[in-house]
Order: structure tokens, then sequence, then C-alpha cells
């Protein structure tokens, strides 16, 4: 008995390390490696000597921070980031803001309609960024919008949405739009989580709704929301299919609109890789700090009011 | 804000006047304004796609003339034109689309499986430093993986090919993360430790007892990750230049390239567009019913 037990326990220590060696595999080569890689990358830079002809005329050597300086100090860079930071305290808020007012709506009771509404709601996660971009692009598009035929019969005035202010406004509606539903429901289900008997003396007391939503329901599902907030920033920064697609219908989205897009020229377009690498590292360095940032804020205003 | 079943407390600001007020209340009172909100916000939700199936049905000419919620007439015409554009390349996209999403889902599904079960039933040592790594992608920006990502599979000859858009996309930190929750909850220690009672192997306890009973959340990680895959367009924008490989994202992109200055691609750009939503928005109406929700919270509370 004993011999067995030890030989099975043997069989037992080696059965995790088997079961996790596919993703430990795929985790070295397509995240670790290129991140190592990444870092290199940024790190150096191309050295031509004489006319840059012939094999050993181009040698990669070591650049210090230089990448990384002149990263920080390209206007291009610094102002996709301005304009990403606008764009995003439009978007979090109002996708968030939505996705809670939906989720609690829905939660009530004698709601009419709520399985339709909710699959409604949540429809625009199965569609692609890209084509969201592209089906609300040619709502935007004067000669083809009901919006624009809306406001030509009423006689109205006919903003370009697809031009200054009004640009951020329509990259910013693409993505609530899209991410509304999702986030909705993550916030849904933490609803349908709390126990109905929290409920019942808040309503015997005679409660109001609104009162219950406000000082119960929201209150319990804050780590949701935390989270929802933490992913929505992280997505949010890396905004590059919205622009992209929206690209070929106007002229105000430049190649550099956003920080990504400005790696993705430089990287490929002008074939800096190393400079482009640095850009990409200052950008996952910047988005992990805000996210983090912000979970620590978070979770010390949760223990403060626990504390009290 | 304000649903309530009980009659005497309901507030005012919400009911329109001549709403259920004075009249004998009915058996189940409807919230007005949460109702009302609801829908409006399912009409927003469902615009866009509403005018790409109508737009789709109009002939170029209609399209510029005819109001955009009246359905046309054209959709046989534009369906012919899209097959036949470049020899029907369209269908190619649609191909490579669910071949990506299918196999890339799939493999992801199980490489979840295997690590969520090793994860979640045993103990040894290095577990939660391998999780916590495991899962630290999650937070990688696609952005900072994808230039080096292409770099690389540019060494191994592999850019441009199937497998530089498919092998990166297997392994979903999400996924495991999912699977490790699911397998905690579904499979219980005694029944892997009767197996072992049994003398049956780690791998036949795995396959013969775990992993039916860990089907549910496989195909939710599935699920998840065919969405996933079919919807990115980064990866496969910046791996691919042939556009006989390209995915429908990237395929779709590169025609309103071409289409946006010549206003007579529209239409081929727009049944594009709403033939691609079709199969997502039918596999969504199905698999909905499946969907754990349970699972969603479960991950979203711990």
């Amino acid at each position: 008995m004993k011999s067995t037990a030890r030989r099975q326990s043997y069989g037992v220590k080696g059965a995790p390390y088997a079961f996790l060696l596919p993703a430990t595999i795929l985790f070295a080569l397509f995240f670790a490696l290129p991140i190592g890689y990444a870092i290199w990358l940024s790190l150096h830079k191309v050295k031509v000597s004489g006319l840059g002809l012939g094999s050993g005329a181009r040698r990669e050597v070591w650049a210090g921070l230089e990448n990384y300086t002149d990263a920080l100090t390209d206007s291009e860079l610094v102002n996709g980031a301005l304009r990403v930071l606008g764009y995003g305290c439009i978007v979090v808020p109002v996708m968030l803001g939505l996705a809670l007012l939906f989720a609690l709506m829905l939660d009530s009771e004698n709601v009419r309609l709520a399985p339709f509404t909710r699959l409604a709601i949540f429809l625009p996660y199965a569609i692609p960024g890209v084509v969201a971009a592209l089906l609300w692009g040619f709502l935007y598009l004067p000669d083809v919008s009901p919006f624009y035929f809306v406001l030509d019969k009423l006689g109205l005035p006919q903003p370009d949405l697809l031009d200054g202010g009004p640009l951020y406004l329509a990259l910013s509606n693409i993505a609530v739009w899209g991410g509304t539903g999702f986030n909705m429901i993550v916030i849904y289900t933490s609803l349908q989580a709390i126990p109905a008997e929290v409920y019942e003396a808040a309503k015997l007391d005679g409660a109001t709704p609104v009162q219950i939503a406000l000082r119960i329901k929201i209150p319990m599902v804050a780590p949701s929301l935390v989270l929802t907030f933490f992913f929505s920033i992280i997505a949010t920064l890396q905004v590059f299919n919205e622009p992209t697609t929206l690209k070929p219908l106007t002229n105000s989205v430049s190649t550099t609109w956003s920080p990504l897009m400005n790696v993705h020229r430089d990287a490929f377009g002008e074939g800096d890789v190393y400079g482009a690498a640095a850009q990409a590292v200052i950008i996952a360095f910047a988005t992990l700090l805000l996210s983090f940032g912000f979970l620590r804020a978070a979770n010390r205003r949760q223990k403060q009011e626990a504390a009290r | 804000m304000s649903s309530l079943a009980v009659p005497q407390t309901e507030p005012v600001a919400g009911s329109t006047p001549g709403t259920a007020q004075g009249r004998p209340p009915l058996r189940r009172r409807i919230a007005l304004i949460p109702t009302v909100t609801l829908f409006l916000g399912a009409i927003y939700c469902l615009l866009p796609v509403a005018w790409v199936v109508i737009a789709a049905t109009k002939s170029g000419r209609e399209l510029f003339s005819t109001f955009t919620f009246l359905p046309g007439t054209g959709f046989a015409g534009n369906f012919r034109d899209l097959s036949a554009y470049r020899d029907g390349v369209y269908w190619e996209w649609m191909g490579n689309s669910a071949l990506h999403a299918g196999l890339g889902a799939l493999l992801s599904a199980c490489v979840s499986a295997f690590s969520g079960y090793a994860l979640a039933i045993y103990r040894f040592r290095g577990r939660e430093t391998i999780f916590n790594v495991l899962l630290a992608g999650v937070l990688m920006p696609p952005v900072i993986l994808a230039i080096p990502q292409y770099l690389l599979l540019a060494k191994a000859d592999l850019t441009d090919s199937f497998l530089s858009v498919l092998l990166p996309q297997i392994l979903s930190p999400y996924g495991v993360y999912l699977a490790r929750i699911y397998a905690a909850a579904a499979v219980p220690a005694d029944v892997v430790e009767a197996g072992r009672m049994d003398g049956a192997s780690e791998w036949r306890i795995f396959t013969r007892i775990a992993l039916p009973m860990m089907i549910p959340g496989m195909v939710t990680v599935f699920l998840f990750q065919f969405v996933a895959i079919w919807n990115n367009f980064l990866l496969p924008y910046i791996m691919l230049s042939d556009d006989e490989k390209f995915p429908i994202t990237l395929g779709l992109f590169t025609l309103l390239e071409q289409g946006a200055n010549t206003p007579a691609l529209y239409t081929l750009v727009i049944t594009g567009a709403f033939l691609a939503v079709l199969p997502l928005v039918a596999l969504f109406l199905v698999i909905q019913r499946f969907w754990s929700l349970d699972l969603l919270s479960g991950a979203v509370k711990s």
C-alpha cells in the first residue's frame, strides 16, 4: 500500500507540469520572447557604414535610451496620446455609465421585453470593431446617412461628423456602441448574484427603488465595476481598429491619430522597428501604470469604506 | 430606476400623465422608466444593424436617391457583384475567417482545459506563480506583442502564412482563467481521488472523468475565443500581405480603402459588411441560450 502510494504520488507530481506544457511553450514563444525582443530592439539602432550597400554595411548597435528620448519628444506620439486621452475621457464614463444604468434597469421589477432588450444591447459584442466602424462610418456620411436626411428635411444645420471636435464624438460613439453590452452583462450578472433578502428589509422600510439602487445595489457590485473600468482603460488606450477603418472616409484621421497607429506607421510605413519598439514599450508601460494605479486607488477606497 | 411593484410608492417623476394613474392596477404593472430606457438602448444598438440590412438591398442608384430606411430591389445584384468581385475573393475571406476562428478557438479551448484542470486540481510547487505569469499575458497590450511577433515570425519565414495568424492566438490568458475557475467548481476532488484509487492514470482521469464535467465551461471558452479571433484585425493586418489569405475583417477594410473614393463600390462594401455580420449574429443568437453567465460572474467575483 505504501509503495503504491509513493508510486502514484510520483505520477501525480509530474502530471500538472505535463498538463501545463502546451500553455507554457506557447507563452514562451508568443508572449515572453516577443516582449523580450521588443525591449532588446528598443535599446538598439541600425548603424549604416559607407553607402549602406552590401552585407555588413548595416549593423545593429547599442543605442541606450536614445530611442526612448526620441519617442518622448516625438510630437506626433505625444499629440496622439493627448487625443486618445480625450477620447478615453468620453468613452469610459459614458460606456460604463450606460452599462450600469441598463444593468440596474434589467434588474428592476416588472420590466417588459427584458430578454429582448438585453439581447439587443449585447448584440454589438458579436460585431467586429472594423465592421462596427464601417457601419457607423457610413451612417456619418452625408450622402447615405439617415441623420442627415432628417436634418435636411427639418432644415437644420448639418455638422460634419468626421472632422474636428465632432470626430471625437463620432469615434467615441463607435466604442460606446460596441462595448456597452458586454459590460452591462458583467454588471447585470453580479447584480443577479445578490440574494433577494438583502433588499427585503430596505423595501419594508419604504426605500424607493432609486435608493435601493444607489445605496445597496451599486456598492454591492463595486468589484465588478472596478474590473470593467480596469479593462476599459486598457482597451481604450490601445484604440486602433476604429480610427484606422474611418481613415479612408475622412482626411481628419491621420496615420498617427492614436499612439498605436503611430507605432504601426513607424514600424511598417517607415521601417523604423527600433523606434517603434521603444514607443510600444512606453505605451505598454503607461497602460499598465494607469490601469494598476486605478486598481490600487479603487482598492484603497474599498478598504477605507470597509473600515468605517 | 423607478421599477416598483408596490403601487403606493410609484414615483411620479417617471410616469407620464395618464399612465396607470387612477386606473385599477394591472395584475403585474409595467415599470415604465426601465422599460422605456432599455427599449431606447435596444434601438440604439440595433440601428446600425438595421441600416446595413436595408442598405444591402439597395442598388447603387437607390442607395443615394431613396430614403435610408426604405428597402431597395438590388440585393440579388449586389450579391452577384460581390461574389464576382476579383473572382470571389470575398468568399475566400469568409472561409479564412471561419478556419482561423474555428481551429484557433478549438485549440485554445484544449490548451485552456489542460491548464485550467492542472491549476485547479493539483497542488504543486510554483502553481500560483505559473498562474499569475500566464494571467499577466492578458494585460500585455497587443501592440507590444504584435511587432516583435512579426519580426520573429519573419525570421522563421512564417509571415504571410496561415500559421502566423493562428499560432499567436491559441493561448488565451482569459481562457486559462475561466477554465481554472470552471474546473475548480465542476470537478470534485474526491471524484479524481476515486479514479486514482481505481488505478486510473492521470491522463485517463482527465479525459474520461474530468473533461466531460468541464465541457460546458470549455464551450464558453471556445465561443469567447471564436469571437475574439474572428473580430481580430491588428494581427492579420500586420502579418498578412497576400489578400487571398486575408480574414474577413481585413478583406472588408481593403475593400473600403478602395471603395471610399469610388461610390460605385459602396454597395459592395455594404453588402460585404452585411454578409460578414450574419454568421456571427446567427451564432450569437444560438449560443446566448447556452452561454454560461454564472461563469462570467464567477470570473468577476474572484
